[in-house]
């Protein structure tokens, strides 16, 4: 990701923690939508710019103004070094409300099989709590699932798109 | 690929206009294929299935008949045709036959098979059905000749499950062999994956997202009623029953190390799973030999995704593909002499089959997009699902690859289809 890229990346996850501290953005991959979309023209979904909002929930005030997501290479499940530092305040913000629970969902791009991809996914989300238990989070606090190529954050059959699809999701429950 | 184009064109231009809507590609030239032909039933006209257009398609789409052309009047099951003309024209069989709508709104469906060399009589049957099992009859019709002719049963009124997808809505469907006549038996706002028939094909089990993670459900078709099956910490996926329907394969990531691994499930005990493999590697997409003796699955344990077999209670696992870097969703036939799998070559995936007595490979496709493959009852047809001109569909091939049918019936994406087991002990 180009540092232009990643600079609009974090402006857009702070414009929406700061959105409100009354609403919760629904599921993640629909707030992920709209970062895809401030990126890159590609989405087909975003026409428009209207991210959805789901009222219904309201910790969001709470949770730490950096990006929820991390980023992985092709068929790789090694976290970079560029996001350890958005893993460790992560990491922090957890252990400091014992009874917080967090889900890691896994992601991968559209190429190759559902099942093998769901693996996959499985891989990169486990990657991520492994690296939050290694910072001291207990592991009753964590669950990793995968969604696999199920849930793109981006619409798209290029690299733009599946770069932004091969991530895992750290999600406040 | 010109003379590819061309073929295609050619079969096109042949075919009959009526099965245009079946969209049948022929893309080699089947030097085995038996030439038949039919004579128009006599009612079909009025009738709200074309019967014999039904039967014609199903048996070009496997690939084993090859329609002769001839302008006719129609012939019932009781006309006794000179059967010189048909010879004439190079067809082996002709097959007569009638829909009669019934008094009490039933209808009355018969055919005769003649043998046109020989001119003999080679078979009749009928079947009295409700306007609903209409397209049914038909399936039973083609499958009735199927055997004759070929020896082997046919796979014409078995029944398909697959997956659609369209804006924020997931459908899996039930459906005839030709994607036909679909009902859909679950609708969610999440993806719905991996659909599989118990082998008596009452049920289906099947991997959902509806709950932000994926479990795996166990679902009564003709009820309705559905159980979770698994449901544990992390992912669990990838469902396959065992032969005698009593146990589940799936993926799960419960142990403490996490990683996808091998468990099995007893369907009717108290639904704690057994570990099969241990390994920290990926390991998935389990699926039983026919005989139930193996599980073939998915491992990357070799650095790479590669089909792996191992005894079915666990144990030793010896590799099975060994061309390329990435071999995944293995399939095997009923009569346990193939798999077929997706490969990747070259950035695509690609359909294979493979003899699993010699480990011969062929190619299926020429697509870049295969995904699921899953054999007929018969190990004589795969379906599969594929992108066709930027959506997802699905298609039939024969093993050899030379006849290829993108299944009607749906339109958007369709993906994930598993093809059922025969309906009837010897229909």
């Amino acid at each position: 990701m180009s540092m232009k890229k990643f600079v609009l990346v974090m402006g857009a996850a702070l414009l929406m923690a700061g959105c409100g501290s009354a609403v919760k953005l629904d599921s993640t991959p629909v707030e992920d939508r709209s970062t895809g979309a401030a990126v890159t023209d590609t989405s087909a979904t975003a026409k428009g710019g209207v991210v959805p909002v789901d009222a219904g929930k309201s910790q969001q005030g709470a949770i730490p103004a950096v990006s929820r997501l991390v980023y992985f290479d092709y068929d790789s499940y090694v976290i970079k070094p560029e996001f350890q530092s958005l893993v460790e305040t992560h990491a922090g913000f957890i252990k400091s409300d014992k009874g917080r629970k967090v889900v890691i969902e896994g992601h991968t791009d559209e190429r190759g099989g559902r099942e093998y991809n769901l693996a996959l996914g499985q891989k990169r989300a486990e990657a991520v709590r492994r690296a939050l238990g290694l910072l001291g989070v207990a592991d009753s606090q964590l669950e990793a699932v995968s969604f696999g190529k199920e849930k793109p954050a981006v619409q798209g059959g290029d690299e733009t798109a599946w770069s932004q699809n091969r991530r895992a999701e750290i999600s406040y429950r | 690929m010109i003379k590819r184009y061309v073929c295609c064109l050619l079969a096109g231009l042949l075919s009959w206009p009526a099965l245009a809507q079946f969209r049948v590609e022929v893309s080699g030239v089947g030097l085995t294929q038996l030439p038949i032909a039919f004579a128009p039933f006599r009612g079909d006209e009025a009738s709200p299935q074309k019967i014999g257009a039904i039967v014609q398609a199903d048996l070009e789409r496997s690939g084993q008949f090859r329609l002769i052309e001839v302008a006719a009047s129609p012939l019932d099951e009781n006309a006794r045709p000179d059967l010189f003309p048909w010879r004439q024209k190079g067809a082996d069989s002709l097959v007569t036959g009638s829909v009669t709508r019934l008094a009490d709104g039933r209808f009355d469906v018969r055919f005769r098979l003649w043998d046109v060399v020989r001119g003999k009589d080679i078979g009749r049957e009928g079947h009295v059905v409700v306007k609903g099992d209409l397209r049914l009859a038909a399936h039973r019709i083609a499958d009735f000749i199927y055997k004759t002719l070929t020896g082997d049963r046919g796979i014409f009124s078995t029944r398909i499950a697959y997956v659609t997808k369209s804006a924020q809505r997931y459908d899996l469907w039930v459906a005839d062999a030709d994607g036909e006549n679909s009902q859909s038996a679950l609708t969610s706002p999440e993806s719905i994956i991996s659909p599989a028939w118990s082998p008596n094909g009452t049920h289906l089990a099947y991997v959902s997202f509806e709950s932000r993670k994926p479990v795996v459900y166990v679902h009564e078709v003709a009820t309705g009623k559905r159980r979770l099956i698994a449901n544990f910490r992390g992912s669990n996926s990838a469902p396959a029953w065992s032969p005698d329907g009593k146990t589940l394969a799936v993926t799960l990531s419960l142990s403490r190390e996490g990683g996808s691994q091998l468990f099995t499930i007893d369907i009717a005990g108290n639904g704690e799973p057994r570990r099969l493999t241990q390994s920290s590697s990926i390991d998935t997409e389990p699926v039983y030999s026919p005989d139930g003796k193996h599980i073939y699955f998915v491992s990357d344990r070799g650095g790479s995704p590669q089909i792996y077999r191992m005894p079915a209670a666990g144990g030793a696992p010896e590799r099975v593909t060994f061309t390329g870097i990435y071999n995944i969703s293995p399939a095997l036939s009923q009569d346990g002499r193939w798999i077929a799998y997706i490969s990747r070559v070259n950035g695509e995936f690609r359909l294979h089959v493979m003899e699993l007595a010699t480990g011969s490979t062929t190619p299926i496709t020429e697509t870049s997009a295969d995904e699921s493959p899953s054999f007929a009852p018969n190990s004589r047809l795969l379906v599969y699902a594929t992108k066709h001109q930027g959506r997802e569909a699905l298609m039939t091939t024969t093993l050899d690859g030379k006849i290829k049918a993108r299944l009607a019936g749906q339109v958007g994406d369709i993906r994930e289809p598993d093809w059922g087991p025969f309906q009837n002990p010897d229909n």
